[in-house]
């Protein structure tokens, strides 16, 4: 992807043209963008989302949203503050339905099979989603019984030694910093070995060590042939960590493209120009 | 694991969560007992009893104090849970909505029966009452199951919005009247020699539980999900 033809590779949908993602996966040269077309459509759909509507009290925040993820991909969801990107992922982990459209992951309907797709997925979000009169343990005992995770009590010590948490497991979680927090929500959203994570900003509250942990749980997570789509502000947190970008604007998406081979000032380009 | 017990494990898990959090954080049982012994202090004082009128005032003190503290305590269990993150924790996870609302009313039915359990004896004493009189034990814990299977259903509803103080009373007090009247006046039923049960107000408690708990587990999950 050359980000720096963002001027003419920049592709609008509207609500009336559902046209679908893979048709705008790639914008680079036609040479490299058939290679990289064949390449991911080898792999399994792990997100499939088509014309993806949704409205709050009258406000559409989706606009049409077209999408999707393959399995062992890495996308970035970026876009302005109201862009979409939080409704979007909560869509996907079926905390919100969706007016119109529809969402499917590994092929399951995430509002007619909404269970078994729940069971699919990792979600870490700004919230931690945990207990904070409740150990760290605890909480990661009690989330095992509720995805019936087998041998879920060392699931559960492994994660928080994943986490470095280990020498805290015993500790209520509102005594926790921010940060370890954090790394506590990552151990829950990977509890029962998730095929999609979604993170929502996930990088909250995290130390440089806490980064790197970041990257070394979303390397072994693909490597398990999951996939990932993370939000973000930090422009310069996506190229490490994405294999391809998505921006939205207004509820739609208006630019999608490889990182590879990319710097950051495209990147930085690229977005200015698409969130415009 | 088999379906069913996949649902009662998860029960189990839930019911076991809120105990703990609730036995760290001690906010929910000492309000609604606290409450529950004020009212029943200050209508004992309140009151000049005597045998002939105790039929009318005693069931009235009753359940005016389990009422009002299970409110309370209705409140709480619920709000504890959108307070420290949202219901988004619990509805996250692949979990039969009909398992989180059954954990859920066996905790608010825990919870303010543990205040039962204490505040009887102390009634039984301030208002000179047999506390094994009759069905007594029948109807107030069937009469709490009532109240609190409305008030369980409502409590989520009244916690997504920001006037959960006000829409709760709102949306539990008209329904849960026809129980109220039924339990007082089985309870004053109880308390006249010879008293029978008529109507069959017991009888009338029980249609009631079975008719809410029926349409509260169908409609939790609508309730429930945004």
């Amino acid at each position: 992807m050359t980000f720096d033809r963002v001027g003419t590779s920049l592709n609008r949908s509207s609500d009336s043209s559902p046209v679908p993602p893979t048709s705008n996966y790639n914008q680079s040269s036609p040479a490299q963008s058939d290679a990289a077309f064949s390449d991911a459509s080898d792999k399994i759909h792990m997100v499939e989302i088509r014309t993806l509507k949704k409205s709050y009290a009258l406000k559409p925040v989706l606009r049409g949203i077209n999408l999707d993820v393959r399995q062992g991909e890495r996308v970035a969801l970026l876009g302005a503050n109201g862009a979409g990107k939080t409704t979007l992922l909560r869509i996907l982990a079926c905390l919100t339905r969706p007016d119109r459209g529809t969402v499917f992951i590994l092929g399951l309907d995430s509002v007619q099979q909404a269970q078994q797709v729940r069971a699919l997925i990792g979600f870490v979000a700004h919230q931690p989603y945990l207990y904070p009169e409740l150990t760290a343990l605890e909480n990661l005992l009690f989330f095992a019984r509720m995805y019936a995770v087998k041998q879920g009590r060392e699931r559960a010590v492994t994660l928080l030694q994943r986490v470095g948490l280990e020498r805290r497991m015993h500790e209520r979680v509102g005594t926790f910093s921010r940060g370890q927090v954090q790394r506590l929500a990552w151990a829950r959203a990977l509890l029962h070995s998730p095929r999609l994570l979604l993170l929502d900003e996930p990088d909250t509250g995290l130390d440089q060590q806490g980064h790197e942990l970041v990257n070394a749980l979303l390397t072994e997570h693909v490597e398990q042939s999951g996939s990932v789509l993370f939000t973000t502000h930090q422009l310069e947190r996506v190229l490490p960590l994405a294999g391809r970008v998505v921006i939205l604007g207004a509820g739609r998406v208006v630019f999608t493209g490889e990182t590879a081979n990319v710097d950051l000032d495209a990147l930085q380009r690229t977005y200015q120009r698409a969130t415009v | 694991m088999s379906t069913a017990r996949t649902f009662l494990t998860q029960i189990a898990a839930i019911l076991a969560k809120d105990i703990r959090s609730e036995l760290r954080s001690k906010q929910t049982w000492i309000s609604m007992g606290m409450f529950a012994l004020l009212v029943l202090v200050i209508f004992n004082f309140a009151f000049d009893l005597r045998v002939d009128n105790k039929a009318a005032v005693v069931p009235g003190a009753l359940w005016v104090a389990f009422i009002f503290a299970s409110r309370r305590g209705l409140g709480r269990t619920i709000a504890a849970e959108q307070d420290g993150g949202s219901l988004d924790r619990l509805l996250l996870c692949p979990v039969d909505r009909k398992a989180i609302y059954l954990a859920k009313l066996l905790g608010n039915l825990l919870f303010i029966g543990v205040v039962e359990i204490v505040a009887l004896p102390i009634f039984a004493a301030l208002f000179d009452v047999p506390l094994f009189v009759g069905q007594l034990i029948p109807i107030v814990l069937l009469g709490t199951l009532g109240v609190a299977t409305i008030g369980t259903l409502f409590s989520v509803m009244a916690a997504a919005t920001r006037a959960r103080e006000l829409l709760l009373p709102l949306l539990v007090f008209p329904l849960i009247v026809p129980i109220v009247i039924a339990a007082v006046r089985a309870t004053g039923s109880l308390l006249v020699p010879g008293g029978a049960n008529e109507p069959p107000w017991l009888g009338l408690i029980i249609a009631f539980d079975i008719i809410f708990l029926s349409l509260a587990t169908l409609l939790f999950q609508y309730v429930i999900e945004e």
